[in-house]
């Protein structure tokens, strides 16, 4: 709709519009230069000044998949006609991909079962994070709970400590359990640091909900249950996207813990991306691929669910 | 069909009771309205009997059966709300189908259509079956959850200020439909309001509540010729009834210097409160007690007028076409048959101690 508006509006507005647009630069540059180095051959990664104009390869997804080595000498014209695109791509940066010496497989890098285990961990964890909350949350909201205000509390309170503090504890109790390199040890952990906050957020939600609707299906015939699935659920899909991308989120950045409570088996991507730093020259390029598609998963997330997001955002403000 | 019975229901929030020993008898295809001020227990009368409240103590009956244990679901009875009555997201149809989709009830899908046909050409809302509910306006929608409750033919409607939440005019309309409704149906209504107008319009009986208790039950003519107490007496009529402290003496009130005929049986010396409908008290140049006008209200059919009577002041309807004008001197009498004495401590109507 066309408002009137007076100078001053137009000007504050206009002075809005450049603010918001200097904050975007800030902090979309850092996500652009990734995005370009992921695609630039290696001896412009670190060019100075910048290259900004290119030819995008793929070669540091391929070297970021394989596990390679250095080439002693130039390869053969033979071989490198032969071999697939990826591993001609390994070739020009003067490398070859390091090859099972019985079958001939490439062997892998350990980026694609790290970038797996980081779906599966926060995926499950999200999941079981959002559905725990939301029940959680809906009993608070309409159940008489006796000392509720203290559960609440204590809820709130399992967040008021920085988790890393009880890292090593949780380390040896891990260890002795058999959680220690599981994905169900980082599951459990990456859930419970999540419930608390979705108990608290989707109670904010149901309780805009009005109790009316579930006791009109009550009266209706319907079951607690069949009510709860039937009514409260649909009203409250705002409140469960906002809460599922926050808890992805949290899930798939977290670094700490994956470092800590995993090695071989269960590591997930954040803390395997910043060792390829430390593993001979670093190589640039094939760390800004991984982060690269590090990034992808929560951008798609949150793209899908941003109608819901943009009224989930303002908590709880809910049509009635 | 069902009679509705209530015995000794109690039910407590926190330190405040809702509901004090309360006993109730709804006759079966009765339309019974209770009258109630907000926090008098209206609401959760509904509520315990349609078992969405657990009572602290006391028997829910429904018909024949004591419902006690008995969830929402089993009870078969319809709740209509003020509002957030109807199931958002779904489109008028949906609501009036989801009653008939319960597990609990097993109807075929030509069942369902011809309920939900039949409910909305009695509502008359056939031309609103594919909208969304927020889509409607206020009638529409409360037509709609009325339409959501006959569709199961429920033994007992229960209904809590529905039309509390619409403009006047469509208030009228749907009470008059409500009413047809009732009689169509022949079932058994528990209607809720704290609009007395509503409950002298609509109710077959009336229960006027207070604080948790039942004070009065009655026909509406019962409740507002006899009054059992100066509460209930307040609770019904507008301008409400005057109540003036006075004496009884020698057969007649005494108002402070003022000497009035009552025509009250077995009337002995004792201070009384005397009560009189505004429409019971007369203007006429004869009359025996003078007062000035201290106020008049044109209501188009009727003036309201307030008389300055020494300390107290008195509403008198009278005819609109009466010429008077404020802080004129007017003489007035009242129709001594009509005149209640109460007993100025109690509030009991002496008539009826």
């Amino acid at each position: 709709m066309a408002e009137v508006k007076t100078k001053g509006e137009v000007i504050v507005n206009r002075a809005a519009i450049v603010a918001v647009m200097l904050a975007l630069v800030v902090m979309l540059t850092p996500i652009l230069w990734i995005t370009a180095t992921a695609f630039k051959p290696r001896n412009l990664a670190t060019t100075v000044p910048p290259t900004v104009m290119f030819e995008p390869t793929l070669s540091p997804f391929a070297k970021l998949f394989t596990k390679r080595s250095q080439l002693r000498e130039p390869v053969e014209q033979e071989v490198y006609d032969a071999a697939p695109w990826w591993e001609q791509l390994v070739f020009d940066g003067g490398e070859q991909v390091v090859r099972n010496k019985k079958t001939g497989e490439a062997t892998p890098s350990g980026f694609g079962g790290r970038y797996l285990n980081s779906l599966i961990v926060s995926i499950v964890s999200t999941v079981l994070a959002v559905s725990m909350g939301t029940i959680t949350a809906y009993g608070f909201s309409r159940f008489r709970v006796p000392g509720e205000q203290d559960w609440l509390f204590f809820i709130l309170s399992t967040r008021m400590l920085p988790p890393i503090v009880v890292a090593i504890p949780m380390f040896l109790m891990y260890r002795a359990v058999g959680l220690y390199d599981t994905h169900i040890g980082l599951i459990i952990l990456y859930t419970a640091f999540n419930l608390s906050f979705a108990v608290w957020i989707m109670k904010g939600f149901i309780d805009e909900i009005p109790r009316e609707y579930e006791e009109a299906a009550l009266v209706d015939g319907y079951t607690r249950l069949q009510a709860f699935f039937k009514i409260v659920l649909p009203e409250a899909l705002t409140g469960i996207a906002a809460t599922a991308v926050f808890c992805f989120i949290t899930a798939w950045n977290e670094y700490a813990f994956a470092l800590m409570m995993t090695s071989r088996n269960a590591q997930t991507a954040p803390p395997y991306i910043p060792s390829q730093v430390g593993s001979g020259l670093s190589d640039w390029t094939v760390i800004a691929s991984g982060t690269f598609l590090f990034l992808l998963p929560v951008a798609i997330f949150t793209f899908l669910l941003r109608n819901h997001l943009l009224r989930g955002m303002s908590f709880g403000a809910i049509r009635k | 069909m069902a009679r509705i019975e209530i015995k000794g229901l109690n039910k407590s929030f926190g330190a405040s009771r809702a509901l004090r020993d309360l006993d109730l008898v709804v006759e079966d295809g009765e339309f019974f309205v209770l009258l109630g001020r907000t926090g008098a227990g209206k609401t959760t009368i509904l509520r315990s009997i349609a078992g969405l409240e657990k009572p602290d103590s006391g028997m829910v009956k429904i018909g024949d059966h004591d419902v006690g244990g008995w969830t929402a679901a089993q009870r078969d009875v319809a709740l209509v709300l003020q509002q957030y009555s109807l199931y958002p997201r779904l489109t008028v149809r949906g609501n009036l189908e989801f009653p008939l989709r319960s597990k609990t009830r097993k109807f075929t899908e030509s069942e369902i259509a011809a309920r939900v046909e039949k409910a909305a050409k009695t509502l008359q809302i056939t031309h609103l079956m594919d909208r969304k509910v927020e889509r409607l306006s206020g009638g529409e929608m409360q037509r709609v959850s009325i339409g959501r409750a006959i569709v199961r033919q429920p033994a007992v409607f229960l209904m809590d200020e529905p039309l509390s939440a619409l403009d006047a005019k469509l208030r009228e309309s749907l009470r008059v439909e409500l009413k047809r409704l009732h009689s169509d149906l022949g079932a058994t209504f528990l209607f809720v309001t704290h609009d007395q107008v509503e409950a002298m319009s609509m109710g077959d009986k009336i229960g006027v509540l207070r604080q948790g208790r039942l004070v009065q039950v009655g026909t509406p003519s019962d409740i507002y010729e006899r009054p059992l107490n100066t509460f209930v007496a307040r609770s019904v009529g507008s301008p409400p009834m005057n109540l003036i402290n006075g004496r009884m003496s020698g057969g007649e009130a005494q108002i402070g210097a003022f000497r009035l005929p009552v025509s009250i049986a077995g009337a002995v010396e004792r201070p009384v409160t005397f009560g009189v409908r505004p429409e019971n008290v007369t203007l006429q140049s004869g009359a025996p007690v003078e007062a000035k006008v201290f106020d008049i209200e044109d209501q188009g059919v009727i003036k309201v007028l307030t008389l300055e009577m020494g300390s107290d002041r008195l509403h008198v309807t009278v005819p609109a076409g009466t010429k008077v004008g404020r802080d004129e001197m007017v003489r007035f009498g009242w129709k001594p048959d009509r005149v209640l004495a109460f007993d100025p401590d109690s509030g009991m109507n002496l008539a009826l101690a």
